[in-house]
């Protein structure tokens, strides 16, 4: 546990819970008696960029799904803004997933389609989806059809669409997993963006060099169990535990 | 064999020319298969996405019951509409047996359970790629039907229209509760084979080349979407 007091006690308690926008605490779920999240603590308790690291099979990906109230954790809690996540809430929690999954509709369309779903007016729509599509830089993909589109214009539009409600709090599942690096980079900037506007963002890698690039702080997840995040300057040069240490160096297999 | 020729020929005759006997059998055939499929559309469509998105206990069950009442026999279900219908029946004081009404609502028993299971099998593959990002986006259960359909829209016009091709086609449900009433509830089915039975061959070719064109123009269109459909399965 960290003592800097801005993360979580053993107790469960933490300053500010309910303002902070997503916040998990003690989180358990097992599944064949195997604890594939262990007693995890996470909380997105400063704006920037906070990646959570790990080898696959981690739990990286259940600790976001957690976090993000699509599945429940049979311990602990996941609130959001201090109460359970509620899908009235939701897009204040934009989501992005490693896979992106298109609508069968044009560009602008699925930017609109969040919007609707967010409760935006119907007047407000177009108008909002088109600022959202070129502040990515993705102007010219408004009316083409979405599932048409390269990998790397589908993760664009992915993540564009996840901004267009102008949620608090972003969470990237491995954005980047399968894109070419000029995709690569688009995404990285437009995430580095949104970091400074003091968004707070998750974004789970386990590409140590992305997490260079574009992390305030690193969580380190391992069998389940994420460690207190660090500055991603201790993360690298200072690794609290030998299993950090070792994943650094390419030596840790799960 | 001069006979069938001269059947043939003048089968051709009644159509080219529009017979208005012809005419009116058709066009009361397309009506009340038409209605029907669109009353199986608005149960059926919710109904298979509805179990598609939905568990609950029993779930195995109420599908397994769906995909069994696809192959529900066209009499069995006239029968069940007749007994509903018929004066002593539940439903007897609306006066509908003997009526297009009463075959709308024969047809609509039988293809409902068709299009619902075909909605449950598409929409279930299309909810598994879809429903953590719905989910993700704050989408309620309604909603999340609603947009599946729509999501499935292609696939499942075919579905319409495999429903559509076998309300037009079957003859056991409309002759039991229409009752083949000349002018009234006479349908292509129905006639073709009343009018057979008679000997009346010209009207049942004309009726049978009319019925097998709309069947198979309908299964072409709907070969062609799915293959539409199949093009653009990679994006």
């Amino acid at each position: 546990m960290p003592d800097d007091g801005t993360v979580l006690t053993t107790t469960g308690s933490l300053a500010g819970a309910e303002v902070l926008p997503v916040c998990g605490r003690d989180l358990v779920v097992a599944r064949d008696g195997r604890r594939l999240v262990d007693s995890a603590n996470l909380a997105l308790d400063q704006p920037g960029v906070t990646a959570l690291m790990g080898p696959n099979g981690a739990g990286k990906s259940l600790l976001l799904r957690l976090l993000a109230g699509l599945i429940a954790p049979d311990q602990g809690a996941v609130t959001w803004a201090g109460t359970v996540p509620d899908r009235m809430r939701a897009s204040r929690v934009g989501l992005v997933f490693h896979r992106p999954v298109m609508l069968r509709r044009t560009g602008l369309a699925n930017v609109a389609f969040a919007l609707k779903v967010a409760g935006i007016p119907r007047a407000q729509r177009h108008d909002r989806a088109l600022e959202a599509l070129a502040s990515g830089g993705l102007e010219h993909l408004a009316a083409s059809p979405a599932r048409v589109l390269s990998g790397g214009e589908q993760q664009r539009l992915a993540l564009v669409r996840a901004l267009a409600p102008e949620p608090q709090a972003l969470l990237l599942d491995e954005p980047t997993a399968n894109l070419d690096p000029v995709s690569t980079l688009a995404i990285e900037e437009l995430i580095v963006r949104s970091a400074k506007t003091g968004m707070r963002i998750l974004l789970v890698t386990h590409d140590p060099a992305q997490a260079q690039r574009l992390a305030d702080r690193i969580a380190f997840m391992h069998a389940g169990q994420v460690e207190a995040p660090v500055s991603a300057d201790t993360f690298f040069n200072d690794p609290a535990s030998a299993r950090a240490r070792a994943f650094i160096a390419g030596r840790l297999v799960l | 064999m001069d006979d069938l020729s001269g059947a043939f020929a003048q089968a051709f005759r009644l159509i080219v020319g529009f017979d208005p006997d012809l005419l009116e059998i058709v066009v009361l055939s397309l009506q009340v298969s038409l209605s029907a499929v669109i009353l199986a559309g608005l149960i059926g469509l919710p109904a298979g996405a509805a179990v598609s998105v939905t568990r609950f206990p029993g779930r195995a069950v109420v599908i397994a019951v769906m995909n069994a009442m696809m192959g529900l026999p066209p009499v069995v279900a006239g029968l069940a509409v007749y007994l509903m219908l018929s004066r002593a029946g539940p439903l007897g004081d609306w006066g509908l047996l003997y009526t297009p009404s009463a075959m709308v609502i024969a047809q609509t028993v039988l293809v409902a359970p068709i299009i619902a299971a075909l909605t449950r099998q598409a929409i279930e593959d299309l909810h598994g790629d879809y429903d953590e990002q719905l989910r993700a986006f704050g989408i309620g259960r309604s909603g999340m039907i609603a947009t599946l359909l729509w999501e499935a829209r292609v696939g499942l016009f075919t579905v319409l229209l495999a429903g559509f091709g076998r309300a037009v086609s079957e003859v056991g449900a409309v002759i039991m509760v229409g009752g083949n009433i000349d002018h009234v509830t006479r349908v292509m089915t129905t006639a073709i084979a009343l009018e057979t039975s008679k000997g009346a061959l010209d009207l049942a070719l004309g009726l049978g080349i009319v019925l097998l064109v709309i069947v198979l123009g309908v299964n072409a269109l709907a070969g062609l979407l799915r293959m539409g459909v199949a093009g653009r399965a990679h994006a």
